[in-house]
Formats: structure tokens, C-alpha cells, sequence
């Protein structure tokens, strides 16, 4: 009798609790349904390899197929077959982590960006080691790109572009305020254009971002600075970082710059920003052209790509920001084909002028960017599109492109979202003092990391 | 065979064991195994045991008080929204008041929003309480004369869209429950009280909530899971799950973060298991209190 009683209000107890189990998985069901993406896929090749990739960028899936072309003429006997999945951002790491992490359903090729890389690559990496296969290419490529995507000597991803941090400026709503965008040089000569560009017009010059860091990761190279300690540990409250913000910070105070809707420029709700005329200058890496080609067109000819503003005697001028680290899943049957193929896709003098031909990206390989017939090459879109040469701001500032070393600490994520969520909201957002905030985000950080 | 499945000692066991069955493979070992990896620090490819030092960790972590904050806030606050009012909606369908066409109406309106998906409500209330001067919030309030708010950049603006979210998503099922349990009350009740004199208010306190009681500890039993549990609301609102000074991060959500966005399960798990030891700790209490687990009477 008594387990009859127990059995049955268990029972009870349980349904209760599948009731509420099935609200939930009816929710995450339909979530998956949004997350499912686009699919593209190559033409059918016979005796290929079938290669699956993951990618979180449409533009790149573009860019892989093509090349997929290409090696296969060059290499009838290792023919590949790619079919991509361009996922949001976020499902595609999420699912990335969670297929490599069971083992089940991982792809063959996927893109890790570098702010998500370090946890791809803890403990016994499940990706496989490239270097053997990025060997034949490397002497030409920037060596420190190639150091995002290292773990103890052995590489693990293969970079996109160097991403040269730059200030695109839209010239003909700038002359429209009396102001030259080669005079500006420095962060002061920022700050002037801007609030004259402001009294002028009423709108904001700039942006200043709470949801990304590019402007706070430029400040930092060009201060010799860094998120974590020479030993490791986060040094988010550094002399360097509170100088950083305190310029950013003195922007948003002379209303020449503001936050914009969206928290930074690469963003939905940031485009239509700009393409409704509200700002007039984005400072941003180097593949923030294929945004302007992509969402922007009708700025065709107006604008004008220029050094980004430093500050007085800049340890580096500009800085390396973002990229992507295309990353083989170790173990797959075609694993080999899929590095062979990626390395030759990625780092090969062909791969880097393709990047810049259809990607509008600043090549890892520097010597393309010297090759006239390819950076003035008349036909090419970007060429056409941007008021001056696209490489005249990168050859000027090639030699003075830092790479901050934090991106590969593991609690880099930690560290991004900690910033990119909290600490520039409570700074340009809710203006607590820039000290506090930081020391509250390095406490927040040491906490977390335990 | 034949025997065993027509013996009324046994028979009853075989018909409830595939229900058994899911609730341990299910349910009973990933909840042990939580436990277990929740005392671990796992990398891939080695796994180390750390004893309780993710639980020190977590007790430390500044952001997790703040997801836990937000995810009693947000209970707290559907419980007030989510009970007295769709029970007022419930006991008005089923009054004579009104006709039975438009409260057919009424009751299917109500109940279309539990059928959409989460997904797709979260986005046009995200696009509802988008910060621009052309989002409908800030429309309607544009026509009293107030100036465009950032809704979801705020504490109070982000829990507000939260509670509209789940007020307009609940409402209709936790009607169709006090409906359920209204139907079951005997009409006798309320004739005997009319004889007895009883106003309408009267009938309302001393005959109908008491009768509701099971139906009320059910829905206060679920909504508090489902306060504590929220996730995708805020996910959704947020178009992920990092929002700006973690005003929607949420125990689930800060589980999420930790577990599959940082790779780091072990941690994860504490505070998935610090969620249940939470959970129970407000239902037990609530369901003893209320009589549950009471031998019913006959």
C-alpha cells in the first residue's frame, strides 16, 4: 500500500515535471528552426572529397567555393566537394563547441573568430595540428597573424587578413563641415574635427562602441599596452587601458563622437545608422570595406580610407583587430585534403589575392599588397568603390601594425565579454568614473576566473 | 505472459515503466552527473577533480549574485502578474456576463500567443523596444509628449519588456487552467451561499479561491520553476545571450555562458545543481505549506 502511494505521487510529481519539459523543448525547437542558416554548395564534382565547412560570414562561403574551383583544376587528383552552413555568430561557436567537445556531428572545416579561438584550443585540442601543412606558405605570410591561432609551437588556424585597424571617412558629408580629412593625424585632431563637425551639423563625427572594443584594442598598441600581465593574469585597471578610455571618453565628452544604435558600427542597426547620414567617420580594421561595398553603396565614391588617428609618439600606429581562424576538425576522414585544401585556400599567393579580389580583406601575404597590377587592377570592386586606393593608408602605415599577444590568452573571452557587456556600457552609457569601472571589471574577471 | 499482464499487482508497473524508464535515463543520471561534474574542473582530455572548489568560485562570482538577482526579480514579478490577473479573466469567462460568442473569441485571442514561437515574439518585442524614435514603445509614449527612451539599455525599461513578454505568452494558459479548475467547483456551492445571503464578493473570497487551491498551488508551482528557469525571453529580447551590464543574464543564461559559450562544464554544472538546490528550496516549503503532500481527505 505505502509504495503504491509513493509510486503514484511520484508519478505525479513526474508528469508535473514533463509538463514543464515540454514548454521548454517546444521553445528550443523552434529556436533551431531560425538557427538553421543558409546552405551554400558547390557544383557537384565527381570523386570528390565532400568536405562540410561552418562558417558565421556569407561572403566567406562565397570565398571557399570559389577557391574550391580553383583547386580543383590544379589538382584533379585530390578533388574536393565543399558544401558550407553559414550560421549566426553566436549558434555557430555554440554548436561548433558542443560538436567537438561530444565528438558528434563537427564539420570538417569551420571558422573559430579570434576572440572565441583560446577556448577551442584548451586541454588536448580537438582540431588538428596545421603547421606541417601550412609550412611551404609561411615564410610570406605575417608571422604574428599566424601567432593568434598557435598553441605550443603548433598551429591550429589558418588567419584571414592582418585587419589593419584604419578611419574610413566620408568625405563629401566632411567637406560639408569645412573639414580635411588628411589633416587629421592625431586623436586631438579626432577630437577637433569632430566637435566642429558637430557644431556644423548637429550630427556626431564618430562612433564610440560599447558592444565591441576595436577603438580600445587601437589605443592599447599604440599605448604599448595590454589586457593581461606579462605573467598572465587580466590587468584590465592598467595605466594603459584607464588612458585609452579617458581619450575615448574625452570624444564622447566634445559631442564628437556618440554611441551608436546597435553599440558599433559592424551592426545592423549601426548601417542603417550610417547610411541614414548620422556619422560620418568609422574607425575600424581594414575589412570593414567589404561592409561599405556590401550594405552602403550608395556611398560609392565618397569614401576615403586614411591612417587612423594615434597618439604622441605611438608605440605601433595601427593594430591588427578581429579575424578569423579557419580551423580543421582533427580525426574526419578527409581531415588531411581539408588542411591541404584550407592552407592553399588561406595562405597561398592565389588565396591572398582572392581575399583581397572578393573579401575586400588586407592579405597575410604583404607582397600582394605591393603588386600594383592587383591593388590598382581598375576592375576591381573595391578599387572602384573607396575615393583613394585602398592601399595607399596600408602601405603608409605597414611596419607600425601591432598584435596584441592577449588574443591568445584563454580568458580572452572572458575578458571581451566582460568589456564588450558591461564595463564600455558603464562607461559611455551611464558615465561611472573610468577607474571604477575598470577596477570593477578586474575583480569581476579575477572572480570569475577564480 | 499472458498471467503477468493480466495480474492487478503487476500489470500497473509494466504500464508506467517506460514512463520510469525516461524519467532515469533522462532525468535521475544526467541530474547525478551534474552532481558529479560539478565537483571537476573539465578540459578536453583531462577531467580533475577539484572538490568544492567551483562552488567557492561561484559564491565569489559578482555576476552570478547578479543573474540570480535577476532571475528572482523576474519570478517574483511574473508571480504577481502571472496569478491574480488571468484568475480574475478566468472567474469573468465564466460569469454569465457578457455573451458566449465574444468569450469563446476572448479565450482563443488570449491563448494564440502560447502557440507562437518564443523565437519569433522575442524579435518583434525587441523590435517593439528598439531604442530608434520609430519603435512602438517609444511612439506611444512619443504621443505624451516624452522623449525616446532606450528601453532595453535600462534595468527597469529591459524588466519591464520582460514582463509584457511573459504577461501577453501566459496569460491565456493560466486562464484555460483556473477555467479547468472553475468547472470542477459544484454549482451547489454558490446556491447555498446566495441562500445564505453571500454577495458576489463574498461568493468570490470564500467560495472560489478556496476551491481554486490546487489549481493556485499548481500555476504558483510552475511559475516559479519558470521564473527561476528563464532563459529564451531574455535571449530572444537580447538577440543572444550577453546583454549590455547583464540586465537580462539570467541563472540559466549565466549557465549557458559558462558551460557552452566558455567551454567550462564543470563550473557550469555547479550552477546548474545551486539552481535546483534553489528551486526546491522555494517548492517544497511552498507545497507543504499549501497542504500537497497532505493525506487527501475522503
Amino acid at each position: 500500500m505505502k509504495l503504491k502511494k509513493f509510486a503514484a505521487s511520484a508519478l505525479a510529481a513526474g508528469m508535473a515535471t514533463f509538463a514543464l519539459a515540454g514548454c521548454q523543448t517546444a521553445g528550443t525547437s523552434g529556436s533551431e528552426e531560425t538557427a538553421e542558416g543558409q546552405t551554400i554548395t558547390q557544383e557537384a564534382v565527381e570523386g570528390a572529397a565532400q568536405l562540410e565547412l561552418w562558417t558565421f560570414v556569407e561572403l566567406h562561403g562565397e570565398f571557399y567555393t570559389t577557391m574550391a574551383e580553383k583547386w580543383n583544376e590544379e589538382n584533379p587528383d585530390k578533388k574536393v566537394q565543399i558544401t558550407v552552413n553559414v550560421l549566426p555568430y553566436d549558434d555557430m561557436h555554440n554548436k561548433l563547441q558542443i560538436a567537438l567537445t561530444s565528438g558528434e556531428g563537427a564539420p570538417d572545416i569551420a571558422d573559430i573568430e579570434v576572440g572565441k579561438f583560446p577556448q577551442f584550443v584548451q586541454g588536448t585540442p580537438a582540431l588538428m595540428d596545421l603547421t606541417e601543412y601550412a609550412a611551404p606558405y609561411a615564410d610570406d605570410i605575417v608571422k604574428a597573424r599566424m601567432d593568434l591561432y598557435t598553441k605550443d609551437g603548433s598551429l591550429y588556424g589558418l588567419g584571414f587578413h592582418v585587419g589593419a585597424t584604419v578611419a574610413f571617412y566620408n568625405t563629401e558629408m566632411l567637406e560639408g563641415a569645412g573639414i580635411d580629412y588628411t589633416t587629421i593625424k592625431t586623436w586631438d585632431d579626432y577630437q577637433e574635427a569632430g566637435s566642429k563637425y558637430y557644431d556644423a551639423t548637429g550630427k556626431y563625427f564618430g562612433t564610440v562602441d560599447t558592444s565591441a572594443a576595436w577603438q580600445e584594442g587601437l589605443l592599447l598598441a599604440q599605448l604599448g599596452g595590454e589586457y593581461f600581465a606579462e605573467d598572465g593574469s587580466p590587468a584590465l585597471n592598467s595605466p594603459e587601458m584607464v588612458e585609452a578610455l579617458t581619450i575615448l571618453k574625452d570624444l564622447q565628452n566634445a559631442n564628437a563622437v556618440s554611441v551608436p544604435p546597435g553599440g558599433q558600427p559592424d551592426t545592423d542597426e549601426a548601417r542603417a545608422a550610417y547610411n541614414n547620414g548620422d556619422y560620418a567617420a568609422a574607425i575600424m580594421p581594414f575589412w570593414f570595406t567589404g561592409r561599405y561595398l556590401a550594405y552602403m553603396p550608395e556611398f560609392s565614391g565618397k569614401i576615403a580610407i586614411a591612417a587612423p588617428p594615434t597618439v604622441d609618439n605611438p608605440v605601433n600606429t595601427s593594430v591588427g583587430g578581429g579575424g578569423t581562424g579557419t580551423a580543421v576538425v582533427a580525426g574526419g576522414e578527409n581531415a588531411e585534403v581539408a588542411a591541404e585544401f584550407a592552407s592553399w585556400a588561406k595562405l597561398s599567393y592565389e588565396g591572398n589575392v582572392e581575399t583581397w579580389n572578393m573579401l575586400g580583406f588586407d592579405p597575410l601575404n604583404t607582397s600582394v599588397w605591393h603588386d600594383e597590377t592587383i591593388t590598382n587592377n581598375p576592375d576591381n570592386q573595391f578599387v572602384q568603390y573607396f575615393q583613394n586606393n585602398p592601399f595607399e593608408p596600408l602601405l603608409a602605415i605597414e611596419g607600425s601594425i601591432g598584435n596584441l599577444d592577449s588574443f591568445t590568452n584563454p580568458a580572452m573571452p572572458s575578458v571581451n565579454n566582460l568589456i564588450n557587456t558591461q564595463t564600455l556600457n558603464d562607461i559611455f552609457e551611464n558615465d561611472v568614473p573610468i577607474q571604477e569601472a575598470l577596477d570593477q571589471a578586474q575583480s569581476d574577471l579575477e572572480n570569475e576566473l577564480g | 505472459m499472458r498471467k503477468l499482464l493480466y495480474s492487478p499487482k503487476i500489470a500497473p508497473y509494466i504500464f508506467v515503466l517506460p514512463f520510469i524508464l525516461t524519467v532515469l535515463i533522462f532525468w535521475v543520471s544526467p541530474l547525478y552527473k551534474a552532481g558529479v561534474m560539478s565537483t571537476q574542473k573539465i578540459i578536453p582530455g583531462s577531467v580533475e577533480n577539484v572538490g568544492l572548489a567551483n562552488y567557492d568560485r561561484l559564491f565569489g562570482d559578482r555576476l552570478f549574485w547578479v543573474a540570480l538577482r535577476n532571475s528572482l526579480t523576474y519570478m517574483i514579478g511574473t508571480l504577481l502578474i502571472l496569478i491574480p490577473g488571468p484568475m480574475l479573466l478566468a472567474v469573468l469567462i465564466n460569469s454569465k456576463l457578457g455573451s458566449e460568442r465574444l468569450k469563446a473569441v476572448f479565450k482563443s485571442v488570449m491563448f494564440i500567443p502560447a502557440l507562437t514561437s518564443v523565437v519569433v515574439a522575442g524579435i518583434v518585442f525587441k523590435l517593439i523596444f528598439s531604442e530608434s524614435e520609430t519603435a512602438l514603445m517609444n511612439q506611444i509614449i512619443g504621443a505624451f509628449g516624452l522623449d525616446p527612451i532606450k528601453w532595453l539599455k535600462t534595468q527597469a525599461g529591459g524588466f519591464f519588456a520582460l514582463y509584457i513578454l511573459a504577461a501577453w505568452r501566459w496569460t491565456g494558459v493560466n486562464i484555460l487552467y483556473f477555467l479547468a479548475g472553475l468547472q470542477a467547483i459544484p454549482n451547489d456551492y454558490y446556491e447555498a451561499a446566495s441562500i445564505d445571503g453571500a454577495s458576489s464578493w463574498q461568493k468570490f473570497w470564500h467560495v472560489t479561491v478556496p476551491s481554486l487551491k490546487p489549481t493556485i498551488v499548481f500555476v504558483l508551482t510552475i511559475s516559479v520553476y519558470g521564473g527561476l528557469a528563464m532563459f529564451l525571453e531574455s535571449y530572444m529580447l537580447y538577440g543572444g545571450n550577453n546583454s549590455p551590464q547583464n540586465i537580462g543574464l539570467t541563472i540559466v543564461g549565466y549557465l549557458y555562458r559558462q558551460g557552452i559559450e566558455r567551454n567550462d562544464l564543470g563550473y557550469a554544472s555547479a550552477v546548474g545543481v545551486v539552481l535546483l538546490l534553489l528551486v526546491l528550496a522555494i517548492n517544497i516549503p511552498q507545497l507543504i505549506a499549501t497542504g500537497t503532500f497532505k493525506k487527501e481527505q475522503h
